[in-house]
């Protein structure tokens, strides 16, 4: 009983998952020191920021989108456009992108959030079309397909190069996003977003102006989006459309949905799935995609909850 | 000036008219029951008066204000809260949160501050959580607090509906069937809630199909059949009404006769 109400506060504590994050960043780096691995986490860091919109938008608030990689795609290239096409300070031209993504969500949002389920799943993916479609079409601007190069990123003076370096800077990016997220999930906007999660007509029925909030979520989302494709581009040194395409933004559902929707250590646990897996079946050549979509349906039979959701309520309920 | 008026109320679906012309008037700490036959239209009067339907005709005041036609959350605000007949219950949190999410308008704390998670949101939740506990032991709930909201029993989430609207510390408060479902102790707790809730100032207005329930609690009764009044007054006078008694015992009103009797 002791031992189980201990254990029981601490996986609902509200830090716990920072935490623990904190610890595996520190970890990866000890156990995973080459500089191929130390990319691969700051990949499984930036897809999880990017998740982490989704976290906010269908883990508390429930609203689907299929568009998301398409905000993805705006930060990405405003830091690769701005300094190149208008010499634009690669760190402003990150944040101008994200308040950029935030805007254009603003627009979007207000009337594409009055629809509903499947409805508003189409409406996002043809958002998130639209600007795949830009991307490849405006090559002037854009280099068009084959993307384009992106200089280097300096933090107050400091140029961000190498493995190590991009490895901090994206573990610090997520950790504040991970903390903004758990911030919100344990204050009135949380509760209000999980209320129209679950009944909109009694969320308004106590005075939630159900449209504010989902707008408040789809914008949130679309800044957590911006900032993860200015860090991709930065640190990839070279972007392209792809990384607003709707199979991008698939990933990014399913990155969710495996590690627990609404759990912000399971969407971290997620991107590791969906990027890491990859990296491990490249020896199995053509099975690769046979064998992690595979995957995908085995850890979504028996753990249809997510993997951290499962897991932990596995553990509580194993507990003597 | 009466807390709530309600003038001449009317919406039709098609060519079938729902609510037809109905009027009544509520004052604060009154309990005023609405009884009718199944698809009288009683729901559908409470989807007009709390602003879910857009009425074709009528006027909704509350304390001399104009609210007809005013979005649900909005009306809220000035004062009007609801329970529903189909509960509308957030089954994923619990209890307290449920109450919680009731109280959300005295809430002070903006979208930036609970974005950073600045003090002031933790002693708001604080704030929060103590007036959710209050309210849960007005009805009697306490003890669930912590429990999902989605395992609770049927009469409990009825009453967790009640401590949610009281949340929004409403003048008027219109309870859609709060004791359908329930069992006699069940009902008996509803009651004295519910008289509990107008000796405190609150105008109560009851859809309610218990008519020993309606009969010994309320201050005065309106009857609506097919959409219109066929009756108001004191509980005993419409209980005596003759037109009463035979839509009750019409093809639609045995049920209720038999209820009202069982
Ligand atoms: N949105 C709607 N569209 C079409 N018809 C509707 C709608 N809402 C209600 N109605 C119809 O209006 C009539 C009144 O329904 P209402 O739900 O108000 O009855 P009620 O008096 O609450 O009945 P009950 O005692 O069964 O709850 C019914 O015939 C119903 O089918
Ligand atoms: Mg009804």
């Amino acid at each position: 009983m002791g031992a189980k109400a201990t254990l029981a506060r601490v996986l609902r504590a509200r830090f716990t998952p920072l935490i623990v994050l904190a610890a595996l960043m520190v970890l990866v780096p000890m156990l995973a020191p080459s500089s191929f691995h130390l990319r691969v986490a700051a990949l499984v860091w930036i897809f999880a920021l990017a998740a982490l919109g989704l976290t906010v938008l269908m883990g508390y608030a429930g609203q689907v989108s299929l568009g998301h990689a398409g905000f993805v795609g705006i930060g990405a290239y405003a830091v690769a456009i701005g300094p190149a096409r208008l010499g634009l300070d690669p760190l402003l031209c990150l944040l101008l992108g994200a308040v950029l993504a935030g805007v254009i969500a603003y627009g979007v949002g207000r009337p594409i959030l009055k629809l509903k389920g499947y409805y508003l799943a189409i409406a996002t993916l043809g958002f998130g079309v639209i600007v795949a479609l830009v991307l490849h079409s405006e090559a002037e601007i854009t280099g068009g397909p084959d993307g384009m190069a992106v200089s280097r990123l300096s933090l107050f003076g400091w140029r961000v190069s190498g493995a190590l370096n991009w490895y901090w800077v994206t573990s610090g990016a997520l950790l504040i996003g991970a903390l903004l997220a758990l911030n919100i999930a344990a204050s009135p906007t949380g509760r209000a977003l999980r209320a129209l999660h679950d009944s909109e007509v009694a969320a308004a029925g106590t005075g939630i102006d159900v449209g504010a909030k989902k707008l408040a979520a789809f914008v949130a989302a679309a800044v957590y989006g911006a900032v993860a494709g200015g860090l991709l581009a930065a640190m990839n040194g070279l972007i392209t459309p792809e990384a607003a395409s709707f199979s991008h933004s698939i990933e990014l559902v399913a990155m969710v949905i495996i590690g627990g929707l609404g759990s912000v250590f399971g969407t971290v646990v997620g991107a590791a799935f969906l990027v890491v897996l990859p990296q491990m079946l490249t020896a199995l050549q053509e099975y690769e995609q046979a064998v992690l979509g595979l995957l995908i349906m085995v850890f979504m039979i028996f753990l249809p909850q997510g993997i951290v959701p499962s897991i932990r309520a596995y553990i509580l309920e194993r507990l003597p | 000036m009466s807390l709530l008026e309600v003038r001449d109320m009317g919406i039709s679906f098609g060519g079938l008219k729902a609510v037809d012309g109905v009027s009544f008037s509520v004052e604060a700490g009154q309990v005023f029951s609405i009884i009718g036959p199944n698809g009288a239209g009683k729901t559908t009067l409470f989807n007009l008066v709390t602003g879910i339907y857009r009425p074709s005709r009528g006027k909704v005041t509350l304390a001399g204000e104009d609210m007809t036609g005013l979005a649900p959350h909005l009306l809220v605000r000035r004062g009007m809260a609801r329970t529903f007949q189909n509960l509308q219950i957030f089954f994923r949190m619990t209890a307290m949160e449920n109450v919680m999410v009731g109280c959300n308008l005295s809430e002070r704390t903006s979208f930036l501050a609970d974005l950073l998670g600045l003090p002031s949101v933790g002693r708001q939740n604080q704030v929060t959580r103590d007036k959710a506990i209050a309210l849960l032991e007005r009805v009697g709930l306490a003890p669930l607090a912590h429990a999902p909201a989605g395992g609770l029993p049927y009469g409990a989430l009825k009453r967790l509906e009640i401590a949610r609207a009281l949340g929004a510390g409403p003048k008027i408060l219109l309870l859609d069937e709060p004791a359908a479902g329930c069992n006699a102790v069940e009902t008996e707790a509803i009651d004295h809630l519910i008289a509990d809730i107008a000796k405190a100032g609150v105008g109560v207005v009851l859809i309610e199909h218990d008519m020993k329930l309606v009969m010994k609690i309320s201050d005065r009764v309106l009857v609506l059949a097919h959409g219109r009044p066929l009756a108001e007054g004191l509980p005993r006078v419409v209980r005596e009404n003759p037109q009463v008694i035979a839509a009750y015992l019409g093809d639609h009103g045995s049920r209720e006769a038999d209820r009202a009797h069982g």
